[in-house]
């Protein structure tokens, strides 16, 4: 009983050493498998994953729209004040006053990708870019104005 | 045919016309010499190259592609940089055994050239005992590895040192009865004896089952006798830093870095010698017109793609295997390799005695 153990012992050892460099073995002939993006080079032709989070970016429609709402949620949600929302009032043709996004303030150097502002967001306003090229030579710069000038909540968004 | 018997050959009655006896020996020796460390130097360069391509491709990845085409030249550059590097030598470290220790090391690996038939003709010394003097040398290179150890003067080498000698004394073993079981079938300690029993086949066809055990054994035991993963036990990174080399920089690192890769050179060329017939050509039993067509092929052709064969078979091991802890390593020898080389020398004795083998 105890060479028998041994054996199969052996057996299984064997058999689970070569399962393994039976897949390296195909990793070695099958060069279209290798996944090094030789960056600098590729570029143009650079798709990021779809879940990889570079930036917080709001988009914009053709009319300049975006559909924040000046809610601040995201600004709670951050745990590391990365956002500032700067509201300011409208007056809509009723005369009434309705708060509105003046600034969406966002601290780039201070943004660790974490995705909880997006998360947060009743609206869908914000999202995560896949832009990751970010150095600067200036400190400053990273400090960037989410909403783009002249634009303006889009209509039907509460 | 293109044979590097015939230069040999001419170059000794060159000599011999022209110098004294012992003239024409050291004239014979600074060839030698000049040969060997021109083959250390290449053998250097292509091997750590090719270990990182096969690396690469193995974890999909590209590997080294940006010093000349396919980044062959990488490792040039990458000796350059080491020779201009310090070799630092620590406080504390024992002067002369630290500075000794990568030449104990490279020493060894030369000593160990002396023997292999590289062609047809093409030897250093086929000393007539060569596969015992393999053997005995081999071993020494533990020396150069526990000197390393404990000359640096840091825990991390020592311990790494330590493991080497262990590892070592073990994987001497089976080895050594792997090895045995060809001498068995031969009958002769000679290289050239070994090759030319060859003749007909392989002894890795021809003695069959016990041979190929005893194949796979030498094979497991020469990676750990070379200190590679998974038997890296002596380096172990993640462990140990760099184990026996932590303190090493510079071209003394190198110089370890260039025996481990020549020691697997040397491993796989006495594997492909006593298993795969060395520069024998792939005859089959009395097939004349293949064998004839097989001859074709140079000698030293032969004998370097079996070579980087089963130099790329223990690089196949390094980029699959995880690294062994030293109570398994032990375990297997003892447990295993041991009691099985020692059944399997049983066996080839029994089968060589009644002639079971083709």
């Amino acid at each position: 009983m105890f060479l028998k153990e041994y054996l199969s012992d052996i057996y299984h050892a064997t058999k689970s050493l070569l399962t393994g460099m039976k897949r390296t073995g195909y990793y070695f002939v099958h060069p279209k498998e290798i996944i090094t993006e030789q960056y600098p080079d590729n570029r143009e032709t650079l798709k990021m994953a779809d879940r990889f989070r570079g930036e917080v970016i709001m988009p914009h429609d053709a009319n300049n729209e975006h559909a924040c709402t000046g809610c601040t949620a995201c600004e709670l949600a951050c745990p590391n004040a990365t956002i500032k929302i700067i509201t300011k009032f409208d007056v809509t043709p009723e005369g009434k006053k309705k708060k509105a996004l003046d600034t969406f303030v966002y601290h780039l150097e201070l943004c660790t990708m974490c995705n909880l502002c997006v998360e947060a967001c009743p609206t869908d306003a914000i999202k995560m870019g896949q832009n990751f090229e970010h150095s600067v030579y200036d400190r400053s710069m990273l400090l960037k104005k989410l909403n783009k000038p002249g634009s303006k909540i889009r209509e039907g968004v509460e | 045919m293109f044979s590097l018997q015939g230069i040999t050959s001419g170059i000794q009655s060159f000599l011999h016309a022209r110098f004294s006896a012992s003239g024409v020996l050291i004239f014979e020796s600074l060839i030698v010499i000049l040969l060997a460390t021109t083959l250390f130097a290449l053998l250097g360069l292509v091997l750590v190259w090719m270990e990182r391509k096969v690396a690469a491709q193995m974890q999909i990845r590209l590997g080294p592609n940006r010093v000349g085409p396919m980044g062959i030249f990488q490792t040039s550059a990458d000796t350059l940089k080491l020779i201009l590097k310090e070799g630092l030598t620590p406080d504390g470290a024992d002067k002369l055994l630290f500075n000794l220790a990568p030449f104990v090391v490279m020493v060894v690996a030369m000593l160990l050239l002396a023997p292999i038939a590289f062609a047809k003709g093409f030897q250093v010394w086929d000393i007539n005992i060569g596969v015992l003097y393999i053997t005995a040398v081999s071993s020494l290179s533990v020396i150069g590895i526990l000197m390393a150890g404990w000359a640096s003067n840091n825990k991390y080498s020592l311990l790494g040192a330590m493991r080497s000698g262990a590892q070592i004394v073990s994987y001497e073993l089976s080895a050594g009865l792997s090895i045995l079981t060809i001498v068995v079938l031969t009958g002769s300690l000679q290289l050239g004896d070994i090759i030319n029993a060859q003749q007909n086949g392989w002894w890795l066809f021809k003695g069959h089952i016990p041979v190929i055990i005893a194949f796979v054994i030498f094979i497991i035991a020469a990676t750990a006798e070379t200190n590679r993963a998974p038997f890296d036990m002596a380096e172990a990174e993640s462990e140990l830093t760099a184990g026996f080399h932590t303190e090493y920089s510079g071209m003394k690192f190198a110089l370890f870095f260039l025996a481990e890769y020549i020691n697997i050179f040397i491993v796989c060329a006495i594997a492909a010698t006593l298993f795969l017939g060395g520069w024998m050509p792939l005859h089959i039993g009395n097939w004349q017109g293949f064998n004839h067509l097989m001859d074709y092929i140079p000698s030293s052709i032969w004998f370097f793609a079996k070579t980087f064969a089963l130099i790329f078979l223990i690089m196949w091991f390094r980029w699959t295997f995880p690294r062994l802890r030293v109570d398994q390593l032990l375990n297997l020898e003892w447990k295993y390799l041991l009691p099985i080389s020692l059944f399997n020398l049983l066996l080839v004795t029994v089968i060589a005695i009644l002639g079971w083998h083709f």
